[in-house]
Order: structure tokens, then C-alpha cells, then sequence
């Protein structure tokens, strides 16, 4: 049906979602999202408790499997990315494995961007190839190339918004167009980006998996992810599915595609993947993670427009060789973010100084407003040397694929005023102009 | 499961159970665009009871074959000639919505298959807006969307699910975005053209009506009942006309106690 025009009753609006979506006001009265410190849940009856068991009654039994804090995280993370369902995990790491183990098995490939974050690359190229699951990497830019890495026991294609550190622009509707065509789901990682500046799933991805470590949570006090599922793919239109569209023996030979419709996919994957692999999310972490959610909005225009002025001071700077930012025009992928991020396209850059390795060491090291850490997306300016920290595992062949010299410096914009960020950069670009 | 009726691939869910013609069976009959999935909890648990289950997918719905019916006779007559394939020769009618105007026409065309009903969220006569109808005519996505905020609560549309981690509206949005063309039309021209004079209709029923549902508001769910003469009515407080997500463990328990006792 043409989703272009819209006609409908008024939407809710994505502020009052991310304050409201998945909670009322319980018998308390409490207005906060409660914090269900608890282990296991007291099961009413003993037929109650066989009807949470056997998939009849809504509710909570343990809290791997579920929790009520979780559970107003996860629904509100659905309603943000216009899911169908989610899931909080233990970190973002977890949440991407749990997505890609609910689908792939021994024997099949997938496709994936070359441009990800450090730990993603090495659960594909390293961790998941022990348990007998291939991946080949890809141009991000090259839709070629994805569709030519496509084989016959391909399961998936995944890519990052935004790829780290390349910051290159994931041609979604080009790619998800590209995946369907091919009967294959598209799964992204939108940690840079958040459901504010960008939808995956609205964009035609079916799968989305978020660290909300980042700017979800905003204030780096916190490990999380979310995995949400569009409730988009036709699992049921092909074989290549068996965890979805076979008996699982796990659950007395249940299909889930037959049984949860759209919502296949994340109740096999809390079924099994969250209760067998086990990456929960602990409920005072949900409770924090929502806090930052609350403000998303204002949190990520005011990263997006501090980064903006960062990056015009950087870009205008004689010791400063490039900088890779897709909000400037010069940017080969500009175009294609302003299309589908209009709001903006993160805070997170990168770039490189003249006088390579050392004369980036020297800029961080002189950095005194920024802090050196391996994360972004706190509500603090932060900065990494990305080749010998996040990605130092990657050889020098998979570096130079993804984009990442020896003196690449990234930086995560944080709140602060945009005039003492500036200062601190031009400071410590002096310092590395008399030392270099 | 699936069952071929002249033809027609019809497929239904069972909750698991095996049907045995001696035991007690349950129908269920979803509501306009939608299939038997959205019974996949009540189905388990009247299965796990030792009940025989039945949910079908209506034609063109899910996995049955097209094309869909375009009025509630015909969508009645598959309903009878599964239930003769099947060899159950009676069976408590639950319905949600359109499927509760499918049970009533049951009980009028088919008594003798009809030992029981449970009307989720009623109206007789169930007439549909205008605007949805030219909506869903021209297969425009508004139909979806005015249909899918018609039937929850504004506590619904905001979540707070009772599944935990699941986002029930978005969830019936996608559900109506499967179906093939033309299905939805067929639905809601199905229901907007019913209107059924029921006569002399002792049959037991329970009506179970939604406080805030809009898209068949709890008058009129109790005007149903009193057009019957052997039917309760239960309400569901705050509730929408997406019923069995909006309050499963409410409508089961609800059920349950008509159904078993």
C-alpha cells in the first residue's frame, strides 16, 4: 500500500514516545519507571505458571528471560524504531549476536559492510567462523558488491548507519532493496545515529541493533544494547529460515512463523537466544538507559549542531589534512545523508592531522576538555586513536579497507559549550605545531 | 495445519492440540486483517486444557488461499465445511470483531454447529467509516493506520504491553501490511454490509466488550447482547478493541471461565 502520503489520524509524536512508550503508571502510582530488582517472579498458581511457561499468559518468570523495567525499555525502543518488538541485551555486542545466531547457523554466510566497529569485525571474521559461519566483507559504498558476495547459503546482509570509523552513509533503501531481492533480511547497526536522526526499519531494514551505551543512554554510566525487529521480512517466503519456519525442537516443535506472525523473529529470539545465551540485561541498567532516553531529542540536536561548529573550526585549520564528517558537502556521501538523515548525521568524525601517527598521539595527549576513552556517544567530548586502540586487532589490509590511517583520530562531540570544545582543539593544535 | 475445501487451501492452528471427535472444540475466528496467529496464546492454553482448537486462517488471510470472501455468508460457509472436514460436529465459536459477526451468522445459518459463542469486541449491524473504507478501496496505507488507532486504546497505541518487549500496535500495523490486495477491502466491505436480524438465538454467549474501544464501542457490544437471549456481557476496563493484546491475561481469564467454568 503507498505509505507516502499520510492521511491517517494524527501519529503520536517521537518525543511523547520517548518519554511514554511502554509504561504506565503501575498500583503505586510511581510516575518513574520502577527498577524490578529482582531474580524471579512469584507465580501466582500453578496453572498460571504453566500457562507462562507454555507461551499462554503474558508476563515474567525469570529475569533472563524478561523483566518489567527491561520490558518498558524494550517497547519503547520498538516504538522509537517503529519495531514490532525488542530486546535489551547485555551490551551492544550481545545484541548483535543474539539478532545474527537467531537466524544463522553452522554452514551459512553472511554479508557484511567492511566498515564496522572493531568488535563486530572480529565476531565475524573470527568468532563466528569457529562456530562454522563465514562472512564476507564489502564495500559499503558498492552495492555491486554486496550483491556479488551473495551465496547460496547466504542468511544475511548487515551493515552500520553509519560505518566506524569511516563514517560512510549505508545506502539503506538501496541496500534493504537489494537484500529482498536477493531473500534476505538486512540488519543495521544504528548505534551512531539513534530512532531521532535515523529509522532504520522506516527506511526499509528489517533488523536493528543498537549499543545503548551510546548516545541511547547518553551519560556513559551504563553496558547495553537493544535489538529491535521490524516485524518486515517474509521469513515464511523462502527455506532459508529453519529457525523460524521449522519445528524447534527446543519448544515441543513450535514454528514461530506460524504461531507470532510479524513477531516471529524476536519471540524465537527470546526463546532461545536470550534464554540460552544468556546476555540479559541487568533491570538497573534498563532504568538508567531509559533515563537518557527521555531526552534523546534534545540531547542529539545538541550533539549534532556542536559537531557541525567543531567541524567547520577543524576543517578550516592549516594543520589539519582531512576531515571525514558526512554533514560537509565535500563528504562523498553527503547527498545520501541529508536524504535519509535530515536531522542530522551524528556527532562522531574523524580526521587526520599533518604529520601522521605522531602528530595525532600529540593532539590527544594534548586534549585536556576531551577525554581519552574508547566509547562515543557520551554526554562528554571524547577522542581515540582508532588503529592502534578500538580496531588494533585488524590487520593492515583490513585498516586500509575500512578507512583507517595511522594518524585517523576520532572524536565524539559531546555537550559542552561549543565555544570551550573549540578552545581546546585550537590549544591543542598549537601544542602539536611546536612539537612536531 | 492445513485442509483443502474444494480446492481451497485453508490452513488452521491448533494451540498444539490433536483433535479428537469426542472432545470439547474450540473455533477461533480472527478479526479483518488478520489471521489465526492472534490466538496463538488462548489457542495453547484451551489445547493444554484437552480442548480441540481450531483457528483458521480466513481465505486470503495468512497461509490460506485466496481470494477473500467479500461477506460474512461466505466466510460462514468455509468456517461450516472446515468444521464437516474436520469431522467435529459442534464447537464453541469465539470471534474477535469481524469473526464475531462470522459466529453470529454461524448460529443463525448452522445452529447445530454452534454450541457456544464468545463475541470479542461486537457490533450488529458493524459499520465502517467512509473514510476508511475509500481508504482501504484505493489500497492507500491510511486504511492501515486509521484502522490500527481505531482499534487501541490511547494506553494501547502508547504500549505498555503485558508481553514483555513486544509493541502490540506496531505489531497489528505489520500484520495488515502482509495481506495481499484487495484482502482488506474484501474485510471491511464484509462487515460494513452485515447486518443480521437474529431471531429466537438461546444459544450461550458471552459478550465481551472494550471500556474504550472505538472501533465497536461497548454499546454497541451490549446492544449485541441484548439482541440475544442467553448472553452476558463482560467488561474490559480501559480497554480498546485490540482485546487479546491489550489485555491477554484479562480476556483469557475471561474466556477461560466461560469455556471451562
Amino acid at each position: 500500500m503507498d505509505k507516502k502520503e499520510h492521511r491517517g489520524p494524527p501519529r503520536i509524536g517521537f518525543d511523547t514516545l520517548s518519554l511514554h512508550a511502554g509504561q504506565t503508571p503501575d498500583e503505586t502510582g510511581s510516575r518513574a519507571t520502577p527498577i524490578y530488582q529482582t531474580a524471579s517472579f512469584v507465580l501466582p498458581d500453578s496453572d498460571f505458571a504453566a500457562g507462562l511457561f507454555n507461551m499462554e499468559r503474558a508476563g515474567h518468570v525469570y529475569s533472563r528471560l524478561s523483566n518489567p523495567t527491561n520490558a518498558v525499555l524494550e517497547e519503547r525502543m520498538a516504538a522509537l524504531d517503529q519495531g514490532v518488538g525488542a530486546i535489551a541485551t547485555a551490551s551492544g555486542q550481545a545484541a548483535t549476536h543474539l539478532g545474527v545466531c537467531t537466524i544463522v547457523s553452522a554452514g551459512d554466510h553472511i554479508v557484511a559492510s567492511r566498515s564496522l566497529y572493531g568488535g563486530t569485525h572480529n565476531l565475524f571474521s573470527y568468532t563466528l567462523k569457529r562456530f562454522g559461519i563465514d562472512t564476507t566483507f564489502v564495500d559499503p559504498r558498492d552495492m555491486d558488491a554486496f550483491a556479488a558476495a551473495v551465496q547460496p547459503n547466504t542468511k544475511l546482509v548487515f551493515g552500520e548507519v553509519l560505518g566506524n570509523p569511516g563514517l560512510e552513509v549505508l545506502d539503506i533503501p538501496a541496500l534493504a532493496q537489494l537484500s529482498h531481492e536477493h531473500g534476505l533480511p538486512l540488519m543495521v547497526d544504528a548505534t551512531l545515529t539513534t530512532p531521532y536522526l535515523c529509522q532504520p526499519i522506516s527506511l526499509g531494514a528489517d533488523l536493528v541493533v543498537h549499543s545503548a551505551t551510546k548516545f541511547l543512554s547518553g551519560h556513559g554510566v551504563v553496558i547495553g544494547g537493544v535489538l529491535v525487529d521490524g516485524g518486515t521480512f517474509n521469513w515464511a517466503g523462502s527455506d532459508k529460515f529453519p529457525t523460524l519456519t521449522e519445528p524447534y525442537a527446543g519448544f515441543h516443535d513450535l514454528v514461530f512463523t506460524e504461531e507470532f506472525g510479524p513477531q516471529a523473529f524476536i519471540t524465537r529470539a527470546r526463546k532461545e537466544g536470550i534464554r540460552d545465551f544468556g546476555a540479559c540485561m541487568s533491570p538497573m541498567s534498563a532504568f538508567q538507559i531509559l533515563q537518557g532516553l527521555e531526552t534523546l531529542s534534545l540531547r542529539m540536536d545538541r550533539h549534532v549542531s556542536n559537531t557541525v561548529q567543531l567541524v567547520e573550526f577543524l576543517a578550516a585549520h592549516p594543520l589539519v589534512q582531512s576531515v571525514n564528517y558526512p554533514g560537509l558537502a565535500q563528504h562523498p556521501d553527503y547527498a545520501l545523508g541529508q536524504r535519509l538523515m535530515p536531522l542530522g548525521v551524528g556527532a562522531v568524525f574523524t580526521l587526520t592531522l599533518q604529520g601522521g601517527r605522531r602528530a595525532g598521539a600529540l593532539f590527544i595527549d594534548a586534549l585536556e576538555l576531551f577525554s581519552h576513552l574508547a566509547n562515543v556517544g557520551d554526554a562528554k567530548s571524547l577522542v581515540i586513536h582508532p588503529a592502534s586502540t578500538t580496531h588494533h586487532r585488524m590487520d593492515e589490509q583490513a585498516l586500509a579497507a575500512a578507512g583507517i590511517s595511522e594518524g585517523l583520530v576520532r572524536i565524539s562531540v559531546g555537550l559542552e559549550d561549543p565555544v570551550d570544545l573549540i578552545s581546546d582543539l585550537s590549544k591543542a593544535l598549537r601544542s602539536v605545531e611546536k612539537r612536531l | 495445519m492445513k485442509a483443502v475445501l474444494n480446492g481451497q487451501v485453508i490452513i488452521y492452528g491448533t494451540g498444539g492440540s490433536t483433535l479428537q471427535a469426542q472432545r470439547e472444540t474450540l473455533v477461533f475466528v480472527h478479526g479483518a486483517g488478520f489471521d489465526h496467529a492472534v490466538w496463538t496464546p488462548m489457542a495453547r492454553y484451551f489445547a493444554r486444557h484437552g480442548l480441540n482448537v481450531v483457528a483458521l486462517d480466513l481465505p486470503g488471510h495468512g497461509g490460506s488461499d485466496g481470494p477473500a470472501c467479500r461477506t460474512i455468508e461466505a466466510m460462514s460457509d468455509v468456517l461450516s465445511g472446515l468444521l464437516d472436514f474436520l469431522n467435529l460436529s459442534q464447537a464453541t465459536i469465539v470471534g474477535h470483531s469481524m469473526g464475531t459477526l462470522v459466529a453470529l451468522f454461524m448460529a443463525q445459518r448452522y445452529p447445530q454447529q454452534v454450541s457456544k459463542m464468545v463475541l470479542l469486541g461486537t457490533s450488529n449491524p458493524m459499520p465502517v467509516g467512509p473514510p476508511l473504507l475509500a481508504a482501504a478501496a484505493e489500497g492507500h496505507h491510511a486504511a492501515i493506520e486509521m484502522a490500527n488507532m481505531f482499534s487501541h486504546s490511547r494506553r494501547g497505541m502508547l504500549g505498555a504491553s503485558a508481553n514483555p518487549g513486544l509493541h502490540s500496535f506496531n505489531a497489528a500495523q505489520r500484520w495488515m501490511e502482509r495481506l495481499p490486495a484487495g484482502v482488506f477491502h474484501a474485510d471491511l466491505t464484509a462487515c460494513n454490509n452485515f447486518e443480521l436480524e437474529i431471531e429466537n438465538c438461546a444459544i450461550l454467549t458471552l459478550v465481551l466488550v472494550g471500556e474504550a474501544d472505538k472501533m465497536t464501542p461497548a454499546k454497541a457490544g451490549q446492544s449485541v447482547a441484548t439482541q440475544l437471549s442467553n448472553a452476558r456481557v463482560h467488561m474490559l476496563k480501559g480497554c480498546g478493541h485490540a482485546m487479546m493484546t491489550e489485555q491477554p491475561n484479562a480476556v483469557l481469564d475471561a474466556v477461560s471461565n466461560f469455556v471451562l467454568g
